[in-house]
């Protein structure tokens, strides 16, 4: 037994003073790239969900599951990071399966430009949040660049170490920061009309590449093997493009499949989105005002289509969703209030 | 497979935890499996090249024993009926036909490694000098062809010398040529050294473990800390020769001495290492170079497995060529027994520094470099006399101080001839290291401009700390083995060293994104 203390111990305490280095030099993403703590606070909301949303920034910025929640009763929660790539949504739909089975999946199709690895950086804000899983490894293989190693996503310390040279006092807070999201709705109350939005350039070939392609059908799959209806959906930001020989592809797709897909870029009138009122960034992305109008719309949608079960009435949801409405009102204020002082939203809360 | 990849360290645990679960029987046959795992991550053209080196030095090993095999097997069968002449007879012939295997073999692949690694260097020199338009083909040169080559050179002449009987099963040798820690940048091993460990059954020894696995991080330690850190400096001064001249040359002299020696010693120290994890003893190739009072000190305490390789396979045979009996006897004829003694050994000299300067490179910079250090030390054994009369006639040439002085002297020295290999052009370094002497911009050494080269504030920290370390360790291993001395202490102070190691890697490592992985400047040779 002694001898057994004698090896166990010191490998205990080598590796958990690693792991709180490891906590240490890892980027706490709260004075720059904020959005990097997305994928790790679905776990502190993980179960259930009824709506899964999965895609880039066009959905945690303009879809607000609060107003869902508030208009229809609609629990549901986004898992989206920065440029997210189809298959990053992919793993993190079955690293969600581990905790909930939501009813309904809603995919963000415009990350079906991309179908190669693009960029470290947004890997990591798509990967780096995820607990560890076979689904965390599998997005980290399908995602990583030339220069990438895959045991920087296993052990991130390996990947962060020399930011030993320029750590500060936010980085000893290893125990988690307050809330960025508000179930992975990301909000900003400020407001960019936008104007001269600029003609895209024709481009060479509009197919979808087939890696995009498998990924899709992986995540229909994936849906229909969980009893999970799959909704694919256009986010109504005008830019960047929405080709309409992409869209075809999409109509095309969802046809064949028996998927639904909404173009909301079609439906600028019913949804009420005035793109110089509602987005913050002259169309690339909605603002809170926008996101409102875009959720009550869309939450019709779903509400006829699908049976999603109004928790309004359910006493246990109910409560948990009126402390995440005080936070989303509470951070309206803030952000309001900084607006106001500062002229410009410089910072979420 | 570089020493400093993820895949090298999960190669290095997976082949330990087989090598020690395995039977014993099989532990040399692991090796060779894995020494051949690891030379096939360089393809399979590098491949090739090692197996026919082996081929061919097996077959002369075994040729070459034969014949004295025989002769033994004849002699000893027939001692009561040869005259001494007769034994002596016999045993000439059996030499004489051990030669022609060993030249055969020799031949074959010392012409492998000139024709693979000089042809282009040999074709642009006629060239130039006849005129000629020759397009030369460009070998890509096989991982670690020098060292393999060379110790397969020193497994023949060795057997053929009678120093080591020739290895009969052909795996076994294998084996020895391609044993992965020394594959790529050494050290330069002996058959009869290397495979009395290499080759035995071991049992799992915690020390030797332990021992083992400190030496790797060490080696990782200088490596990754330091010597990955400096190249980027070190790069930017050689890169743009126009703009740093001057003290930025000192700049060089001194960080590229640095980042060699953590470099070069690093990768030994993982080799080493990794062997002694193995429970394989591989010779030491460093004592402190840095620590060097004069040149032939400084070749004695650095690269060593070459310069013993060197002299006992170049220098040796060399001195007591036919050729250089006869130079030695007009020369003392000539020029009488005090000059005359000296001249085939000089000659000798210029030969084995010629050969270390080729072999580190084809390029005249690497021959000028072999040749300046032949200078350095002839021309000090030369002042011999005077230095004795010298620290005769002043008592503070025998203290401390002076001895630092020399070491202080011998480091510059050595560090300016080094600067060869960092411009690779004979002219351009010769007009760099003039510019020091008619340098104006001294100022740049203290006014900010060495951020201005590629490393910031923390990297010099980093640096500096690694160089701390370095030097302190250097100066307890002058005393004794600084692992022994660390075993001796409570286990909690162990721990804490290692840990901190470790700590020191991850952490200040210069690796991964944002820094360029870089080989070991040895594996170039």
């Amino acid at each position: 037994m002694k001898r057994i203390l004698r090896i166990i111990l010191p490998l205990f305490l080598f590796a958990s003073s690693f792991w709180v280095l490891q906590c240490i030099v890892v980027p706490k993403y709260v004075s720059e790239n904020v959005e990097g703590r997305l994928v790790a606070e679905y776990y502190d909301s993980a179960g259930g969900n009824e709506v899964m949303f999965l895609g880039d920034c066009e959905v945690y910025s303009n879809f607000s599951t609060v107003r869902l929640w508030v208009e229809y009763g609609i629990t549901s929660y986004i898992r989206g990071s920065p440029q997210q790539l189809i298959w990053h949504s992919y793993y993190l739909l079955e690293d969600a399966l581990r905790y909930e089975t939501p009813k309904v999946v809603v995919f963000n199709v415009l990350a079906m430009k991309y179908g190669k690895p693009q960029n470290e950086a947004y890997n990591r804000l798509a990967i780096d949040g995820m607990r560890f899983s076979k689904s965390k490894i599998e997005s980290a293989i399908n995602s990583m660049t030339d220069e990438e190693e895959l045991v920087t996503y296993i052990f991130p310390i390996l990947r962060f170490h020399s930011r030993w040279s320029e750590l500060c006092f936010e980085d000893l807070n290893i125990f988690g920061t307050q809330r960025l999201s508000h179930n992975g709705y990301v909000m900003r109350v400020d407001t960019k009309p936008a104007m001269n939005v600029p003609t895209p350039p024709p481009l060479a070939d509009y197919s979808f590449e087939d890696k995009a392609w498998e990924y899709l059908d992986k995540m229909a799959e994936l849906c229909i093997s969980n009893g999970i209806e799959f909704v694919l959906v256009k986010s109504p930001s005008i830019h960047p493009a929405w080709y309409p020989e992409w869209d075809t592809q999409i109509k095309e797709y969802a046809d064949k499949n028996g998927i639904m897909y909404v173009n909301t870029l079609e439906f600028q009138r019913e949804t009420g989105i005035d793109y110089e009122k509602d987005t913050y960034d002259a169309g690339m992305h909605l603002n809170l005002s926008g996101a409102e109008k875009l959720s009550v719309w869309f939450g019709a949608l779903l509400k006829e289509h699908f049976d999603l079960h109004d928790y309004r009435y359910s006493q246990e949801v109910a409560k948990v969703w009126h402390d995440k409405w005080a936070y989303y009102t509470w951070m309206k204020a803030v952000q309001e209030k900084i607006l106001l002082d500062d002229g410009t939203l410089n910072r979420y809360y | 497979m570089s020493f400093i990849s993820y895949s090298f360290v999960a190669f290095l645990a997976v082949l330990y935890v087989l090598y020690y679960l395995l039977p014993k029987k099989t532990q040399w046959l692991l090796l060779l499996v894995g020494s051949l795992v690891f030379y096939a991550h360089a393809g399979w053209y590098s491949f090739i090249f090692i197996l026919v080196v082996a081929a061919v030095v097996y077959t002369a090993g075994i040729k070459i024993q034969d014949q004295y095999d025989a002769r033994d097997e004849e002699i000893s069968a027939n001692q009561q009926l040869f005259s001494k002449d007769e034994q002596r007879q016999i045993k000439a012939q059996a030499k004489a036909k051990a030669k022609t295997f060993l030249a055969a073999s020799l031949a074959t692949v010392l012409g492998i490694l000139a024709v693979i690694k000089y042809t282009s260097f040999v074709i642009n020199n006629v060239n130039s000098i006849i005129g000629s338009n020759f397009v030369p083909y460009r070998f890509i040169l096989p991982m670690g062809i020098s060292f393999y080559t060379f110790q397969s050179v020193g497994y023949a002449a060795d057997v053929y010398w009678e120093k080591t009987r020739a290895e009969r099963n052909p795996l076994k040798l294998m084996l020895f040529v391609s044993f992965f820690p020394q594959l790529v940048q050494g050290p330069i091993s002996r058959f009869g050294e290397l495979s009395g460990t290499l080759l035995s059954e071991h049992k799992f020894e915690p020390k030797q473990a332990a021992f083992g696995f400190q030496r790797v991080l060490w080696g990782f330690f200088k490596k990754l800390v330091v010597a990955d850190r400096l190249v980027i400096l070190v790069r930017s001064l050689i890169l743009d020769p126009a703009a740093y001249r001057g003290a930025y040359v000192v700049l060089l002299v001194f960080f590229y001495a640095i980042q060699l020696y953590s470099d070069f010693t690093g990768g030994i120290d993982i080799a080493i290492g990794a062997a002694e994890m193995f429970g394989v003893v591989v010779a030491e190739n460093f004592a402190r170079p840095f620590f060097s009072k004069n040149a032939a000190e400084y070749w004695r305490r650095w690269h060593i497995t070459m310069g013993a390789w060197f002299k006992d396979y170049v220098f040796y045979p060399v001195s007591v060529s036919k050729a250089m009996q006869r130079i030695s006897s007009k020369s003392r004829s000539t020029f009488g027994q005090k000059i005359g003694r000296r001249i085939p050994v000089y000659l000798t000299s210029i030969v084995v520094w010629a050969a270390t300067g080729i072999w580190h490179g084809a390029a005249w910079n690497f021959v000028v470099w072999g040749l300046l250090n032949c200078l350095v030390i002839i021309v000090s054994q030369e002042m011999e006399p005077a230095y004795k009369k010298f620290h005769e006639k002043y008592p503070f040439s025998n203290t401390r101080a002076y001895d630092f002085l020399q070491i202080v002297r011998t480091f510059w020295i050595m560090g300016f001839i080094r600067v060869l290999d960092c411009y690779q052009n004979v002219p351009l370094t010769f007009r760099q290291v003039a510019s020091v002497f008619t340098a104006s911009n001294w100022s740049v050494l203290f006014n900010g401009s060495l951020l201005e080269l590629g490393l910031s504030e923390a990297d010099f920290v980093a640096v500096a700390l690694g160089c701390i370390v370095m030097v302190s360790v250097s100066l307890l291993q002058e005393k004794g083995s600084v692992r022994e001395l660390l075993a001796a202490k409570p286990t909690v102070l162990r721990y804490s060293v290692v840990w901190l190691a470790l700590a020191s890697i991850i952490l200040l490592g210069a690796y991964g994104i944002g820094f360029d992985a870089n080989q070991f400047i040895y594996n170039r040779f």
